[in-house]
């Protein structure tokens, strides 16, 4: 019995080593394993990373170094767990944190100073951190309010284009917008009413909202693909709301994946709704390979990079004289005048106003 | 097995034939599975205070006949009368009729007494009612003392009684029996077969039970019935099936080996064994011919139908000795212990009239 | 059937079959300690111990605050009021499959298991169609449930069907039919005799089955931020926002202690019901005791819990199957073979190679693990700390993934565990989630096997290897290889421990799925809609084959 079992287990073992060996050698082109090579430069990034195969692989091939890109979950994930690894990061540049969490990777030391070639072309109201260079601003992007264009014609109404049109009564129970405290585009679009009405007027302002029936629900995917009406999967899923929470990037999106592609957006951009996020990447300290880093971190603001974004993450360049794709021009123009707000003042206030709108608008 | 004759403790009675008076009556009960009729249009009534037996290998339908009657199993035609009330569509819990399963089905969560006080308690008996059952059918099968005890730790022949006296307790119109002692070895069985009949016979139980060793069938039933393929091949007492079987799978069944087509003319039947004597009053023409081992005289190589002895086993009471003839069929012959011939011996074969029937 | 009292003895060996016990022990042991109680224990010590103190009082503090008992209670009674209307719904549906013969039996009965098996990305958005705006119950009777916690019960049955189906009907199955109809031929009514008899033999299935969806739903996540909405929050919802958004540790940290500490609670009784459940019930062949309904009263149940299934569970699913299907046909399909998807940087479709290849390793390593522990778990004789064992397995179903991903990122980022950036720790991640099915499965049949039988072959002249080849293996082959099978789906359709697991962009279908619907656009929602019907096909496929293998003892699921 106990020969059995020790000679079972010996097969199990065996077994089991056998496995992994053949799995190790079938994934090694798909992953690949450790990260210290000098000639490998990792970025670490969130799930909404992408880039064009041709674009790195001319980086990689000018530069010398194997591009690996690790995916750490949601943006606020992703800053997270490079913070909680900052003493042994797990690649040497980290891109995604934006202008709502900036402080908090500043203030847990994530980054080390590196001035990136072509800082200096960065359009100017993106530059940030000026006198340290911790950070280098790669993409922006608008948090807006969409509207479902078939909708307004239908009823003939005229789509709301600011903070104040969202209160009147012809667009009451017309919204939905997400949850401040789980979603990025929530936050962004609670940041931009406390920009537009001030410390003393948001709170007044949301519960305006709240009575002119907000719809409020835990993720964009919730909000865009269910409940609003001029999306794919809202059509399907019988969406009633045509105003929600989204991206000025998402009309051009909806252009360009539909097929055929219809000649113009099925969706709009209320202009004076919009909050700027701003995305950023560094130099990770304790980055095992920093002058690939510094190479990739070159890499991300060069024009070829900054043109391929767009249409890979639906962002806008932040450098000057990037070109923008037509269809992104056309359709998704960025917002003339966004609110914005200063790191520093998110920071300080952060936690407290979604503390305090959670109470107010969700229970 | 040998056929062993009937260990009668009363007389056989004549049958009775079946009486309208019948407790139980089945009038053309049919059981299909499938294409396949399980019972197939069995006709048969049990009288009040009745023991009836019902004999068969398996798969002729003895249990069907029981889950039937239970109300376990829906008929596809006929019907199952109670006191003369038919019973379509009386559920099985009120037809007042007792079920002992082949291997008891004891509620394992309960202990003995759970058990025992099941039936009177799903009647609605008060708790002290239940107890004085338990207590009284505890006694009434020789388990005094049992009631607090878990049925997984019985032995088989506990668990028997203990099944027994809980398909007593709610006193059922009917107790029907299936393979009562079945699982039992056979000096607890032989034992066992004894009790029952002597406490069925004091109580004035109505049984239909239903085994396939005649044995325990002769033992217990003043009627038996022997089922082939869900019909009744025979019924009649147990000393009639055994004296007369039916037919030859009747005869084959009860252990019967030596028997034969034979053409009977006046007081002989040609068989392959030769002529045999048969007695005054049998049928005549084609029939099958049955010598009981008993009927079988081993005598001197020169006499009679020569045989060799191809093999001997001991009974006890006599010997069993298989005889081969040269062009026949093998025979069986009971011999006296000293009388037995040894393997291998050529013997000569003779036959007494008195052991001969023909059947049919 | 096994009897205790029917095992061989064999006292001699004792002393040395709890050794080669404990050898079994260790590759299981190792890897419990490794990939989940040290990532889960330094991760909890990252939010208490500050500067080498614990702040051991921050456990006061933050179960002090309304908002968390508020979660706490939410958790708890939603999880309770789910449990028991899982029980109302699926223990008809148990019977049925238990004691009926009806045509596509087996595969409804893999249809039924395909929720389970799928992440609530998948299918959390089809089973709006059912309970929301413009869904069946609001076409019938303008009920709209969305939103209300009458959404999280009903999807809560809608996930968790299929472990009341198989825990209490594949127990169901084996009970002896006679007992029942010897309580009737002794007075009891149908109903009577079900609840004085079958109701008790089956007490424990049921109170596992009930433990584990008490433990899925008080854990549960997707369905609550789906159909929820953000006025509910569980504490494993909780758990995440602390940890993922707010970057609050500490309280993280607390929450999960608490979510432990409930859940082991849970588990605790679990094992002890599971062990009532193997004790000295009577069980026959499973295939002799279904049969064809017949009459008016079990033609309607089995109409009726047909009539359940088809709205309740395959209806969500077909509403998936639907809307993968666009204007174009199966574009949306064709369109997953393309390169120039933007979401990624390889077509879609690769995605079902990637989580291909991560469900086999996960399954490698889950049978494995899981095997030698069942193997360890097997002997009656075994003590508490074995026993003790068998509830650990259990754990990692009830811990946060959130926590265990965040856990695995601080705690295995030193040579010669740093695999952080491995591509093994996603099967590792899912293997976790894996091995408890897989014990659940290999035990029962495991201790089924007869002593004598080993002895037998013994004695016939087989060598101790060749009694484990010839008696053992050939028995436990199909559990082996239906406990494999669940695994792979399990695996398959995993997606909180994956997507908090740091990746290369080799994304599994269940992550890109999540992907395409994080983007606007109507072929990323249609892909994604396409994805998510081929990984409900694949799993369904897989579980209809484990249908097919399925023995009478395989166990819980």
């Amino acid at each position: 019995m106990s020969i059995t079992k020790k000679v079972s287990v010996l097969a199990v073992g065996l077994g089991m080593v056998g496995t992994l060996a053949a799995c190790g050698s079938s994934s090694d082109d798909a992953g690949g394993s450790g990260s210290g090579g000098s000639k490998t430069v990792t970025l670490v990034s969130h799930d909404s990373w992408a880039a064009s195969k041709d674009v790195i692989a001319a980086f990689e091939k000018e530069s010398g170094y194997q591009v690996k890109v690790l995916e750490d979950g949601d943006a606020g994930q992703a800053v997270n767990k490079a913070i909680l690894t900052k003493d042994n990061p797990q690649g040497d540049v980290f891109f995604g944190v934006d202008n709502t969490l900036l402080s908090r990777a500043l203030d847990n030391g994530l980054f080390q100073p590196y001035e990136a070639k072509g800082s200096d072309q960065v359009r100017p109201e993106y530059r940030t951190d000026q006198d340290k260079h911790r950070v280098t601003p790669v993409d922006t992007g608008d948090i807006c309010v969409n509207y479902d264009k078939a909708y307004f014609s239908k009823h003939g109404l005229t789509p709301p284009t600011s903070f104040d049109d969202l209160l009147k009564p012809e667009y009451k129970d017309l919204l939905v917008t997400e949850n401040a405290g789980s979603s990025s585009p929530g936050l962004g679009f609670l940041l931009g009413t406390a920009a537009q009405y001030g410390d003393d007027g948001w709170e007044g302002y949301w519960k305006k909202l709240k009575a002119n029936g907000v719809k409020v629900v835990d993720s964009w995917e919730q909000a865009y693909n269910e409940e609003f009406s001029g999306s794919a999967g809202g059509k399907k899923a019988k969406g009633d709301r045509p105003l929600v929470v989204s991206y000025a990037s998402s009309p051009p999106v909806e252009v360009v994946y539909a097929d055929p592609q219809p000649a113009t957006a099925p969706t709009g951009v209320a202009d004076g709704t919009c909050f700027r996020q701003v995305e950023y990447a560094g130099l990770l300290s304790n980055a095992r390979n920093p002058e690939g880093g510094r190479a990739l971190l070159d890499f991300l603001l060069s024009k070829s990079f900054q043109e391929d974004m767009p249409l890979n993450m639906f962002v806008y360049p932040v450098r000057e004289g990037a070109q923008v794709p037509e269809v992104f021009s056309k359709f998704g123009p960025q917002a003339k005048d966004p609110q914005t707000l200063d790191p520093a003042k998110i920071a300080g206030n952060r936690d407290q106003w979604v503390k305090s709108w959670t109470s107010l608008v969700l229970k | 097995m040998p056929p062993t004759p009937p260990v009668q403790p009363t007389p056989p009675e004549p049958t009775p034939p079946p009486m309208p008076s019948s407790l139980l009556s089945l009038e053309g009960a049919t059981v299909r599975f499938g294409g396949r009729a399980v019972l197939d249009a069995v006709d048969l009534g049990v009288a009040e205070h009745e023991v009836v037996c019902v004999l068969g290998p398996s798969g002729s339908g003895k249990s069907t006949l029981l889950r039937a009657v239970a109300g376990l199993q829906p008929l596809d035609a006929g019907r199952v009368t109670l006191d003369g009330r038919d019973q379509s569509g009386v559920p099985a819990h009120k037809r007042e009729v007792g079920l002992m399963f082949q291997d008891h089905q004891l509620f394992p969560q309960r202990d003995v007494a759970g058990n025992v006080a099941f039936g009177p308690r799903m009647r609605g008996a008060s708790r002290a009612e239940q107890q004085a059952r338990v207590g009284e059918l505890l006694e009434l099968v020789g388990l005094p003392g049992a009631a607090r005890r878990s049925v997984a730790a019985l032995s088989g022949g506990e668990q028997q009684r203990v099944a027994l006296a809980r398909a007593l307790a709610p006193r059922p119109r009917l107790l029907m029996l299936d393979e009562p002692l079945g699982q039992l070895d056979r000096s607890l069985r032989e034992r066992l077969v004894v009790e029952l009949r002597e406490l069925f016979g004091r109580l004035g139980t109505t049984v239909l039970a239903v085994t396939h060793d005649q044995g325990e069938a002769f033992a217990l039933a003043d009627r038996v019935v022997v089922m082939r393929d869900g019909r009744i091949a025979q019924s009649g007492t147990p000393l009639e099936v055994w004296q007369r079987p039916a037919d030859a799978f009747v005869a084959r069944f009860l252990g019967f080996d030596n028997v034969v087509e034979a053409s009977v003319a006046g007081q002989a039947a040609d068989t392959p064994w030769g002529k045999l004597p048969v007695p005054e009053d049998a049928p005549q023409g084609t029939r099958t011919v049955l010598v009981r081992p008993a009927g079988v005289r081993v005598v001197p190589a020169d006499e009679g139908l020569r045989c060799t002895v191809t093999a001997r086993t001991f009974r006890g009471t006599h010997v069993a000795v298989h005889l081969q003839p040269e062009d026949a069929p093998r025979l069986e012959a009971a011999c006296a212990l000293r009388a037995a011939p040894e393997v291998g011996a050529a013997v000569g074969v003779e036959f007494d009239a008195a052991e001969i029937v023909v059947l049919g | 059937m096994t009897r205790p009292g029917k095992q061989a003895v064999r006292p001699a060996r004792t002393a040395r079959g709890s050794a080669v016990r404990l050898g079994l022990m260790a590759v299981p042991v190792a890897f419990f300690a490794v990939f989940f109680a040290y990532p889960v224990a330094a991760i909890v010590a990252r939010g208490l111990d500050v500067d080498g103190v614990w702040r051991l009082g921050r456990i006061g503090d933050v179960l002090a605050q309304s908002d968390v008992q508020h979660v706490l209670w939410f958790t708890t009674w939603q999880a309770l009021a789910s449990t028991a209307l899982t029980l109302l719904v699926a223990l008809p549906g148990a019977y049925v499959f238990a004691r009926f013969d009806f045509p596509g039996k087996q595969v409804l009965r893999a249809v039924v298991t395909v929720p389970f098996v799928l992440p609530t990305v998948v299918v959390g958005t089809a089973f709006l169609a059912l309970v929301g705006r413009g869904g069946l119950l609001d076409e019938l009777w303008g009920l709209r449930l969305d939103t209300t916690v009458w959404a999280i019960l009903l999807a809560h049955v809608f996930f968790n069907y299929a472990v009341v189906v198989r825990t209490v009907g594949g127990l169901w199955a084996q009970l002896d039919p006679r007992q029942e109809e010897a309580a009737r031929m002794l007075g009891a009514s149908r109903l009577r005799a079900w609840r004085q008899v079958t109701l008790p033999a089956l007490a424990p299935a049921v109170a596992a089955a009930a433990l584990m969806v008490f433990l899925f739903t008080f854990t549960s996540f997707g369905v609550v931020q789906i159909l929820g909405g953000p006025t509910f929050s569980t504490l494993e919802v909780e758990i995440y926002r602390q940890t993922s958004q707010v970057f609050d540790l500490s309280t993280a940290a607390v929450l999960t202690l608490v979510q432990f500490a409930a859940v082991a609670a849970v588990l605790a009784v679990h094992a002890w019901t599971v062990r009532r459940r193997e004790s000295a019930l009577r069980l026959v062949d499973a295939a002799t005791t279904a049969r064809r309904p017949r009459g008016a009263g079990q033609w309607a149940l089995l109409t009726g819990v047909l009539g359940v299934i088809v709205v309740l569970l395959v209806l969500p699913l077909a509403v998936l199957v639907q809307r993968s299907l666009g204007a174009s046909g199966f574009g949306y399909y064709r369109a997953l073979t393309s390169e120039d998807g933007g979401a990624f940087l390889v077509p879609p479709i690769e995605a079902i190679g990637n989580s291909l290849q991560y469900a086999v390793a996960a399954t490698a390593i889950a049978v494995v693990i899981g095997g030698l522990a069942a193997a360890a778990l097997t002997r009656r004789d075994a003590g508490r700390f074995v026993r003790g064992f068998d509830a650990l397995l259990m754990l990692p179903l009830g811990v946060s993934a959130v926590t265990v991903g965040f856990g695995f990122l601080i705690a295995l980022d030193e040579p010669p565990l740093d695999l952080r950036s491995s591509w093994i720790l996603v099967p590792l991640a899912q293997a976790l989630v894996g091995v408890p099915f897989v014990v659940r499965t290999m035990l029962p049949v495991l201790r089924a096997v007869d002593g004598r039988l080993r002895e037998a072959a013994a004695v016939l002249g087989a060598s101790p290897w060749r009694v484990w080849r010839e008696v053992d293996l050939p028995m436990v082959r199909r559990a082996l290889l239906v406990a494999a099978g669940f695994a792979f789906a399990v695996s398959l359709g995993e997606f909180g421990a994956t997507v908090f697991i740091a990746r290369p962009d080799n994304p599994t279908l269940p992550v890109a799925v999540a992907r395409l619907l994080g983007r606007p656009g109507d072929m990323n929602y249609g892909q994604a809609m396409a994805l998510s019907t081929i990984l409900m096909l694949v799993c369904a496929v897989a579980l209809v084959v484990l249908e097919r293998l399925r023995t009478d003892r395989s166990g819980e699921f």
